[in-house]
């Protein structure tokens, strides 16, 4: 039954994601990005990760996509001053350059075996919590310092006079 | 039941379209858009492989990944508005004053 659901969410996923890529308009991107997050989510939800999957909605669509949309809002970019997307020699080795990275990395996934150890947990609150709190709580304790400097440099570079 | 492999390719093609995103657009606001794309493919494969191997390893690490992009995120747009309060451009190569 994960198959027919693993298809349709990762084509959603993937779907959003290239037309994030090639919108002109910012405010499309930010709409097809949130699209592609719900779909990752639901592919969370179909590994068991349920945990994840709020944190993703929550945090990723709820906070960070909505922050994006602001700034588009307020910075409010008219239609004809959009930087012109031109092909140039360079943005095409790039373009090539990106597709090789993706065919090696689709070569190691296929190669990747890797256990199976079927009906576990580990995606709960509880199992992820219990890691996060016992054998990561020097990292998560660390995570908060670096959301603090991450304010501070937003509110510094934002402010116009400090 | 998906192969893990699935999943992991998922991933790659998420991450492959955010590279694209940013090395091929110009426009500031959607190459950051681009970063987040590539750092949720990655956490495609943490929680997948913290799926599959049963280790709850995966999500804490995707759990920081997102952490960290959420900082990126904030840092990012606040330089982006600076930037625009000075240049009056998102395009990014106009955006070149290191540049010699």
């Amino acid at each position: 039954m994960e198959l027919p659901f693993f298809i349709l969410f990762g084509a959603i996923a993937v779907g959003g994601a290239i037309m994030v890529v090639t919108r002109r308009h910012p405010m499309a991107s930010a709409l097809y990005l949130i699209l592609s997050l719900f779909a990752v989510a639901a592919l969370f939800v179909l590994r068991q990760a349920h945990f994840l999957a709020a944190i993703q909605v929550i945090v990723y669509a709820g906070a960070v996509v909505v922050l994006f949309i602001f700034v588009i809002m307020l910075i409010n970019v008219p239609e004809d001053r959009l930087p012109v997307e031109r092909v140039t020699a360079m943005r095409v080795l790039g373009v090539i350059a990106a597709g090789l990275l993706l065919l090696e990395s689709a070569v190691i996934a296929r190669r990747f075996a890797m256990p199976r150890i079927p009906a576990n947990d580990v995606g709960t609150v509880e199992a992820v919590g219990r890691a996060l709190f016992i054998d990561y709580l020097l990292a998560f304790e660390l995570t908060s310092v670096l959301l603090l400097a991450a304010v501070i440099g937003a509110i510094a570079l934002a402010k116009k006079k400090i | 039941m998906v192969e893990p492999s699935a999943y992991l390719l998922l991933s790659a093609i998420l991450f492959g379209i955010g590279v694209v995103g940013v090395v091929a657009r110009k426009n500031v606001l959607i190459i950051l858009m681009s970063v987040e794309l590539m750092l949720n493919g990655v956490n495609v494969a943490f929680v997948s492989a913290g799926s599959y191997l049963g280790d709850a390893t995966g999500g804490v690490f995707a759990f920081m990944v997102m952490t960290v992009a959420a900082a990126e995120a904030a840092v990012g747009l606040a330089l982006l508005i600076a930037l625009y309060r000075l240049k009056e451009t998102i395009d990014i190569t106009e955006l070149r004053i290191l540049k010699w």
